[in-house]
């Protein structure tokens, strides 16, 4: 199908796919609070996701139809779960983003402001979430401190992504980021981790899931997605 | 200061004068062991289908077919680890804590509604598990909403209520399939093909044969019998199925004016007491994902725990 990129497209993909992999825990979370926890992540995000799409196009054709290199999403969205630690890693990284991105877009008078109004306060929720376990395995168990840190470190190179202009988005960028590091810095101090070191993208990639580039996972994922609605054409469910 | 220890048979009246009352017994009221060993076993055993019931659904979550099923089978399934929430929190009431009844789940010492252990092949099993499982659990829980005991009688009203949308969003799935494809039709009959049995066994075995059904009824724990919960569950089916264009796979179905109920034809008990006995199919599969996430998620339970003691000596 042939898909215009534009800046509902980009977002609506953050949210649908990230919502999914989230759904990919329900039935595993660690206690029983987490299965409501993340369930309920995943199902803000998916509320996002929908309003976005429906602004892009048709909310089902998009999710469903398209091929893999016309999704825009992030390429830290679509990386899997790993343990729990890592989710989180993902999460915090992400939904620290995602509320200074909608606290910018909800001031702003773009056909996005509504919605960013709206999921700010969701995406508060998400990042206050993070950040609590964030604390808690960083400074919990030996353990606990090593996966968290190990989580932080392996995701580190998705994001640079985060605060690559999106087109058609009106936005202070490189304050945004800006921002977003102090904020992880210091949390992470508070956690006992250490800010991770390296590059914030990978070396072939800089800003690749904007521009429909993604990652191994990513296919697979898809494919699960898809497969259902894709095998009976035309149908309505 | 002496205390006088109170008389057994006198606080066994007041328990007594309550519940024929019809008046709710709370978790500092005196009551008989054997009760609140049977509320135990009955809360718990609820508890554990919720959060093992997830499984079955949660299979078709990362391939639900529109982004509208997707966002009402999560929240459907996210409702389940709530329910379990409350009915944890229940028999904690009684004194029984949560991590000791999920060893007890874990080591299959108490069990869980052998519904859960039948598979979800196709996209339309969510529909019939809400439309039958769903619609069974709510015809088996309303009652227990006047239960006997405050704290499980009050956890089912609200359980009830968030049930009664899981149904008829099943109920909604199958009939946009029944009119939707000759494949999407197809799909939709034969989910209901292996949904109706089991969800007929969910009320357990016939009276004459339910090991704890007298007791339960005298102490308004359980207000109806297996066979009239069943017979009700049919009732309502058999015109449901009749507006989906579905039918039911019981040849002997009938209309029974005398009785004024429909007839339906015999239960395979052979069938229930393997799938009971563990040799359903899915039994280890449910229980060991169960045991694998519980133990997957030990390191995280363990941080939490040693987090908050150091937050607690922080503050001290």
């Amino acid at each position: 199908m042939n898909v215009t990129v534009t800046p509902a497209l980009a977002l609506g993909d953050d949210a649908l796919i990230l919502s999914h992999r989230l759904g990919e825990w329900i039935g595993h979370a660690p206690v029983l609070e987490e299965e409501v926890a993340l369930a309920n992540i995943a199902l803000d995000l998916l509320g996002q996701a929908r309003v976005l799409l429906s602004i892009a196009g048709d909310e089902d054709e998009l999710a469903y139809l398209r091929e893999e290199r016309q999704f825009r999403n992030l390429q830290l969205v679509e990386q899997p779960n790993g343990d729990f630690a890592h989710t989180i890693a993902r999460q915090l990284y992400f939904s620290t983003c995602q509320e200074l991105l909608y606290e910018h877009l909800a001031a702003g008078g773009s056909e996005l402001a509504p919605l960013a109004a709206k999921a700010v306060k969701e995406v508060a929720y998400h990042r206050d979430h993070a950040e609590q376990w964030t604390l808690r395995l960083g400074d919990g168990t030996e353990e606990s401190h090593r996966r968290m840190q190990h989580g932080l470190d392996a995701l580190w190179r998705f994001t640079g992504e985060l605060f690559e202009p999106v087109d058609g988005l009106d936005v202070p960028w490189s304050a945004l980021h800006d921002t977003w590091t102090t904020r992880i810095g210091s949390l992470l101090r508070r956690a006992t981790l250490t800010v991770p070191e390296g590059p914030k993208s990978g070396a072939w990639t800089a800003g690749a899931g904007r521009q429909g580039l993604h990652t191994e996972p990513f296919g697979r994922m898809l494919a699960e997605m898809q497969h259902l609605h894709r095998s009976h054409p035309g149908a309505t469910w | 200061m002496t205390t006088i220890a109170p008389d057994e048979t006198a606080l066994e009246a007041v328990f007594d004068a309550t519940v024929a009352a019809d008046e709710r017994i709370e978790p500092r009221d005196w009551m008989p062991d054997a009760y609140r060993a049977s509320l135990v076993r009955q809360i718990a055993q609820h508890a554990h289908s919720e959060i093992i019931g997830m499984q079955p659904e949660a299979n078709w979550i990362t391939r639900a077919p529109s982004l509208r099923r997707k966002a009402i089978l999560m929240a459907k399934v996210q409702d389940e680890a709530g329910h379990g929430l409350y009915l944890y929190s229940a028999a904690e009431t009684l004194g029984a804590g949560r991590d000791e009844l999920l060893d007890m789940l874990h080591s299959g010492r108490q069990k869980y509604s052998s519904i859960f252990n039948y598979p979800t092949l196709t996209w339309a099993d969510a529909g019939a598990i809400g439309w039958l499982v769903d619609g069974a659990a709510i015809t088996n829980q309303v009652p227990l909403c006047r239960c006997s005991y405050g704290p499980y009688a009050r956890a089912m009203v609200r359980v009830c209520k968030e049930e009664s949308f899981h149904q008829r969003q099943g109920y909604e799935l199958l009939l946009t399939l029944s009119r939707g494809t000759e494949a999407q039709r197809a799909m939709a009959q034969d989910a209901v093909d292996r949904w109706w049995w089991p969800s007929l066994m969910m009320f357990g075995p016939p009276d004459d044969e339910s090991a704890h059904s007298a007791q339960s009824m005298a102490w308004k724990i359980k207000r109806h019998s297996n066979d009239e919960l069943r017979q009700r569950f049919v009732d309502i089916c058999v015109p449901q199925a009749e507006a989906l264009g579905l039918t039911l796979p019981d040849p002997d179905l009938a209309w029974n004016d005398e009785r004024g109920h429909w007839d339906f034809g015999p239960i395979d008990w052979a069938e229930f007491r393997e799938v009971l006995k563990g040799n359903g199919p899915c039994n280890e599969e449910r229980i060991s994902r169960r045991r694998q996430a519980h133990e997957d998620g030990a390191w995280v339970r363990e941080a939490a725990a040693a987090h908050a003691a150091k937050q607690g000596e922080a503050t001290r």
